[in-house]
């Protein structure tokens, strides 16, 4: 039987590889796209945020049947010690908008809703079906996939690589190199259900609006890494993760760093009386510019989590590989339409396509972010017990005057970090954050 | 020969969440599967068709989604799948199932070849009547083997097929005339993983769909609810019993003074049934 050809292979159904197959179908080429999982979505875990704007520039009128949870009313940023919390919150009715710019959701819900479009453009998708590796030819180019099931290998011109975080494809293919533990980081979350009255209660919600929370700090115990809780429609999922070189080097298991957090006074009332009905654990590529693989070559790209497109500083990683997967998608189109091949040389397309968009400039401007936090680990560990003892000592009412008060904190700010230390590190985290 | 598989779509059961509110089944967001028992179905089916060649067709009733489970059999091997759905067969029973199944079946047959072989699982794992397989055999006139574990020998110039069939207390060895329907017992084969050919096939595949006029079913009244006597009167999650089970030590004493003890227990908890044993007792 002759061997079949495809245009193009999307290995993966999350968000990237979704991207990049529906614009590949939209653009009229031939696509296979193939997933590990029973269905898409069965494998992938995530907070779960949307950004609107990048899935709008995919299906512009996602939010007539997109399976949406709430969209985000209110932010809340939280430094927080072993007892209390500093709080930054940003709630505005002007999030209450028409097309809303950030909704929570449920992934295995929403990618299965993302994986009916791509293949309602036309793209075939296989689901239960690995890519053990990537089929070269004698010259070394990509010309398509082995997989676990029988009946021989699948040309394509080019193969996109969307298989997320762990890269196993291209690793076994020779690609790029294995994950580091400095690179990425373990999260774990927990959804938690409670009835819909009492969640808009606890949060104040009405409709479908919904508060986010981002909290650094203490919790994790002076590990690099975030917890987060998120309102969904009738549930909360709520998590934390860390950088896995420090997990291993610290010896501590995420599920009590998670159990921790959700013990923390600031957090328990939140949670009280909810059933935790699912569990998820999932590692993120946080290892910045600096970590990503070449993301390529004769016959290949490499696009979303397994690119490392991640800004772990905003939170978003998502709406990079959105991004990226369907920049990857466009350029591949617009060669075949030059009838150009998929080279290397033609490929760089891609990348120079990427350095124009808002993914790399975003990645290149927080690429020393990853290892000052590493090195620096008095940022997530001192400075909040700072802060929330001086925000303690000047709320207090005890018949300090305030001027000894004021006095006394900025002593205090002194002799824990030294004015040196204060200044160093005020000057490193700036300069990552140019 | 022609080979007709009947399977089911049903939620998998590994996933069913009970929401915690409500304590109704949630059936948005959870995976179906094809009932499993209709998988050993499946492979005996196309084990058949390997041996003696010829085709396997698919078919299920169900909503239009239920187009994924016949895809996937396709993806498995299969050659056709026909997907029965109408608003008529809403709320069907094993009853009513039966009867459009075995027109559907008689369709097929006028269509692709009346098919000499009909298999379904033994049984579905959300009904788990294990009644629809011998009502599709009774309206179709096909001898039916039950719970069959394995098929000993087919012969299509002699017309007859030899099983071994699980009973209790043994294995029977049957044979019977062609046409017949065989329900599959679960643990007798392992569904094959299609080849990348099969599955490529599969999601490209034009599934047929049926609704009622084209099966050719024209008694509607047959069919869903209307054809349906069986009646639910109410779906309840059992509450666990809260008394934990009561241990009579029975070491080292008269087998009377347990069995007095245990009685003693029994009717302590049981006042009402003391009572009516009592009652009957008294009658003798």
């Amino acid at each position: 039987m002759a061997q079949e050809r495809f245009d193009a292979i999307v290995v993966g159904a999350g968000p990237a590889g979704n991207a990049a197959a529906l614009t590949l179908a939209k653009g009229g080429l031939k696509v296979l796209q193939i997933e590990r999982g029973e269905y898409p979505g069965a494998k992938n875990v995530q907070g779960a945020i949307l950004y609107a704007d990048a899935l709008e520039k995919l299906i512009p009128d996602f939010r007539d049947d997109a399976p949406l949870e709430r969209h985000v009313i209110e932010q809340r940023i939280w430094m927080m010690d072993d007892t209390s919390h500093t709080g930054m919150h940003y709630r505005s009715d002007d999030f209450n908008e028409e097309r809303p710019n950030r909704y929570t959701i449920l992934r295995s819900q929403f990618d299965r809703w993302f994986s009916s479009k791509v293949r309602e453009a036309g793209a075939i998708l296989l689901c239960e079906t690995t890519v053990t590796e990537l089929l070269k030819d004698s010259r070394d180019r990509v010309i398509g996939v082995l997989t676990d099931r029988h009946g021989g290998p699948i040309l394509a011109d080019v193969v996109v690589l969307s298989e997320g975080v762990n890269g196993l494809v291209g690793q076994r293919s020779g690609l790029r190199d294995e994950l580091k533990p400095k690179t990425v980081a373990l999260a774990v979350k927990e959804t938690h259900f409670l009835p819909q009255e009492v969640l808009e209660n606890r949060f104040n919600l009405t409709g479908d609006a919904g508060v986010v929370i981002e909290a650094m700090g203490t919790i994790t115990q002076g590990m690099t890494g975030t917890a987060f809780l998120y309102t969904n429609r009738e549930s909360l999922s709520v998590g934390i993760g860390c950088m896995v070189a420090d997990l291993a080097a610290a010896g501590v298991t995420p599920y009590s760093l998670l159990d921790r957090f959700k013990r923390h006074p600031s957090i328990a009332p939140l949670i009280a009386g909810s059933e935790v009905k699912e569990y998820a654990a999932h590692l993120i590529p946080e290892g910045g510019y600096n970590a990503m693989p070449e993301i390529f070559g004769d016959g290949w790209v490499v696009a979303g989590d397994a690119a490392h497109l991640v800004n772990s500083v905003h939170r978003e990683g998502s709406n990079l590989a959105m991004t990226s997967g369907r920049i990857a998608a466009e350029t591949i189109v617009w060669l075949k339409r030059r009838r150009e091949p998929c080279t290397k040389e033609y490929l760089a397309e891609y990348h120079r396509r990427l350095e124009a968009s808002f993914v790399l400039k975003d990645m290149k401007k927080y690429r020393k972010i990853p290892d000052v936090l590493h090195n620096n680990p008095q940022l997530l560990s001192l400075y909040p017990r700072l802060l929330s003892n001086a925000a303690q000592a000047f709320f207090r009412v005890d018949g300090q005057d305030k001027k000894t008060k004021e006095t006394q904190i900025l002593k205090s700010l002194r002799k824990q970090r030294g004015i040196g230390g204060l200044i160093g590190d005020a000057m490193k985290m700036a300069r990552a954050w140019r | 020969m022609h080979i007709v598989v009947c399977i089911k779509q049903v939620p998998d059961s590994a996933q069913i969440r009970v929401h915690p509110v409500t304590n109704t089944i949630m059936r948005q967001g959870v995976p179906t599967i094809i009932n499993p028992y209709d998988l050993f179905a499946l492979e005996e089916a196309l084990r058949l068709r390997d041996k003696v060649g010829g085709e396997v067709t698919v078919l299920t009733m169900g909503p239009p989604m239920a187009e994924d489970a016949l895809r996937k059999a396709l993806g498995i091997g299969a050659n056709r799948g026909v997907l029965l759905t109408d608003r008529f067969f809403a709320g069907s029973d094993t009853l009513a199932t039966s009867f459009a199944l075995a027109q559907a079946v008689r369709k097929i047959g006028e269509t692709w070849g009346a098919p000499e072989v009909v298999f379904t699982g033994k049984q579905t794992i959300d009904g788990d009547t294990a009644q629809v397989g011998p009502g599709i055999a009774r309206r179709l006139g096909l001898n039916q083997l039950t719970y069959v574990a394995a098929i000993n020998a087919i012969d299509l110039e002699a017309g007859t097929i030899a099983v071994a069939r699980r009973a209790e207390g043994g294995v029977q060895e049957l044979s019977t005339k062609l046409p017949a329907l065989i329900t599959m017992l679960e643990g007798t084969n392992e569904i094959r993983r299609g080849t990348v050919p099969d599955v490529l096939r599969a999601a490209r595949a034009k599934i047929e769909v049926w609704n009622a006029a084209a099966a050719g079913i024209t008694e509607v009244g047959m069919c869903g609810l209307r054809g349906s006597p069986t009646v639910v009167k109410r779906v309840f999650a059992p509450t666990p019993r809260a008394a934990k089970a009561e241990q009579v030590e029975a070491k080292d004493r008269p087998y009377e003074a347990v069995a007095e003890d245990v009685m003693e227990r029994i009717f302590a908890a049981q006042p009402a049934m003391e009572a009516e044993l009592m009652r009957t007792a008294a009658g003798y």
